[in-house]
């Protein structure tokens, strides 16, 4: 009741326009997998996002979600947890499985990609998307190949837990089903639809 | 061109934009799926595009150049009326030329030029359900998609050639995207088939009446169903195009009396008109004629 008044923060500076900008960006980022893009703009259009999300993390939810798709969060702090109802309206939910969109702020501990909703055999796009924050890219480290990809590209992402890409393979032998995942960087972005396959350059060894 | 006041920007709403554009995020990711959305009344009827036009609605942005093309032709009256209604509820800046779009809407036909990694196809889809006039039931069809059965398919291939001797669908030509999905390209003639196959563009599809979207990402392996005593093949014509010359384009017929008169031409009209600025001619050119 006598909590200090913290003001919201706010969203879009014009939720059309940039809303269109982070959609295609999004649109390419899925559509070529493997390609590290700059969310276009968000310096002028949404300069500070609540603790603990990265502004791309914040701007793929106000460009994407609202009443329909139930989200989860890693971390459900207050500020964010109000800031999200506000600007998109869209309901928060406990368990993982229930959400549409998931928003993962520590990899290290997050839940198997198997908690979230994979899809149906006959709706396989009643699946997860998962916004991923990671500490960065780097050049090497990964081979994905895969539609949206000419023939083989190289990528790294740091900040994975030990495991992740052997689980995400696990996943794949349900294909077409799965999660797909968004992994953001401050106000970068990296797509990996689930039909990307993705194998690890010092291979064979673990993870 | 002023934009009509009392509209949103494209016309649709910012809700109904984020909805379809999820759909289009998923159909990304699951290449040749068909993705349910919640289409739209629009202010021009079914079978007139509308999947397309609420496609290209939601990824519109200020910057982008809208191409649309009906049967390949820039200048007839539903990709005038397309075109206008973009430039009237967006703003946007249209053209005819291929290479200048950064959107290209289509209603069956796939440009001739080329397409960059900087382009969008959005195609105008009637009917999205390759299995439906072997299958009429979707639950059953579903399911079919859902086991990658598509055995329907090929018996209904297998019966043409014991019928006609050989293939007998010339257009929306069935194709396996990605080694899972069956999809309907869309009425496109099959000579167009072979463009879909590891195109640099993203392709998306959208069926207005049947409430689908689905997509092809670039570079993804798009194969048309065929046998291996019968392997697919396109179109080909005996005479080049009678206006530009090409021999490497599609070509619709044109009757020219009523004593048997007849032309093929371009149905690409950019495709034709940048061919015969450029000095190129055929059988019916003015030039030729003149000379003859």
């Amino acid at each position: 009741m006598n909590a200090p008044h913290i003001p919201m923060l706010p969203g879009f500076a014009d939720p059309v326009d940039d809303g269109q900008r982070v959609f295609r960006a999004l649109l390419d980022a899925l559509a070529r997998p493997g390609t590290v893009r700059q969310l276009p703009g968000l310096q002028v259009s949404l300069p500070r996002v609540p603790a603990p999300l990265h502004v791309a993390a914040g701007a793929v939810l106000l460009s994407l979600t609202d009443f329909e798709t139930p989200l989860w969060l890693q971390s459900p702090g207050g500020e964010l947890a109000a800031w999200l109802r506000f600007h998109c309206g869209a309901p928060l939910v406990a368990e993982p499985g229930e959400a549409r969109f998931a928003v993962i702020d520590s990899p290290a501990t997050m839940p198997p990609l198997s908690a979230f909703a994979q899809g149906e055999p006959e709706y396989p796009d009643r699946s997860a998307t998962l916004i991923v924050q990671v500490a960065g890219f780097e050049p090497s480290g990964l081979r994905l190949r895969g539609p949206g990809i000419k023939a083989e590209c190289c990528i790294g992402i740091a900040g994975l837990p030990a495991g992740f890409w052997r689980q995400r393979r696990d996943a794949q032998a349900h294909a077409p089903l799965g999660v797909d995942l968004l992994f953001v960087a401050e106000q970068a972005v990296l797509g990996l639809p689930r039909s990307t396959q993705v194998t690890q350059a010092d291979e064979d060894k673990e993870n | 061109m002023n934009t009509i006041a009392g509209y949103n920007f494209a016309y649709l709403d910012e809700q109904t934009k984020r909805m379809i554009r999820r759909a289009l995020l998923k159909a990304v990711a699951i290449p040749g799926y068909q993705v349910p959305f919640g289409s739209r009344e629009m202010p021009l009827p079914y079978g007139w595009g509308t999947g397309g036009i609420q496609i290209t609605a939601s990824i519109l942005g200020r910057d982008d150049v809208l191409k649309v093309i009906d049967q390949g032709s820039d200048d007839t009256t539903n990709a005038v009326n397309i075109r206008r209604f973009f430039a009237r509820t967006a703003g946007i800046a249209t053209t005819e030329k291929t290479e200048d779009a950064t959107i290209i809407q289509t209603r069956h036909r796939i440009p001739e030029k080329p397409l960059s990694e900087q382009q969008i196809m959005v195609y105008q889809v009637p009917l999205p359900e390759p299995l439906a006039r072997l299958e009429p039931r979707e639950a059953v069809t579903r399911k079919l998609h859902a086991l990658a059965d598509y055995g329907l398919m090929h018996v209904k291939l297998y019966e043409d050639i014991a019928r006609y001797g050989h293939i007998a669908s010339t257009y929306d030509y069935p194709v396996l995207v990605n080694g899972r999905y069956l999809m309907a390209p869309s009425p496109i003639p099959k000579f167009d088939n072979p463009k879909l196959h590891m195109n640099p563009a993203l392709q998306l599809f959208g069926a207005g009446r049947e409430k689908r979207v689905y997509a092809i990402p670039p570079y993804t392996k798009v194969e048309s169903l065929d046998f291996e005593d019968h392997p697919f093949s396109v179109q080909r014509w005996e005479d080049p195009c009678a206006l530009c010359g090409a021999e490497d384009s599609f070509l619709d017929e044109v009757v020219l009396d009523d004593a048997g008169g007849r032309m093929f031409v371009c149905s690409d009209s950019d495709y034709c008109t940048t061919r015969q600025a450029a000095g190129h001619t055929g059988s019916q050119s003015p030039v030729a004629k003149e000379a003859a």
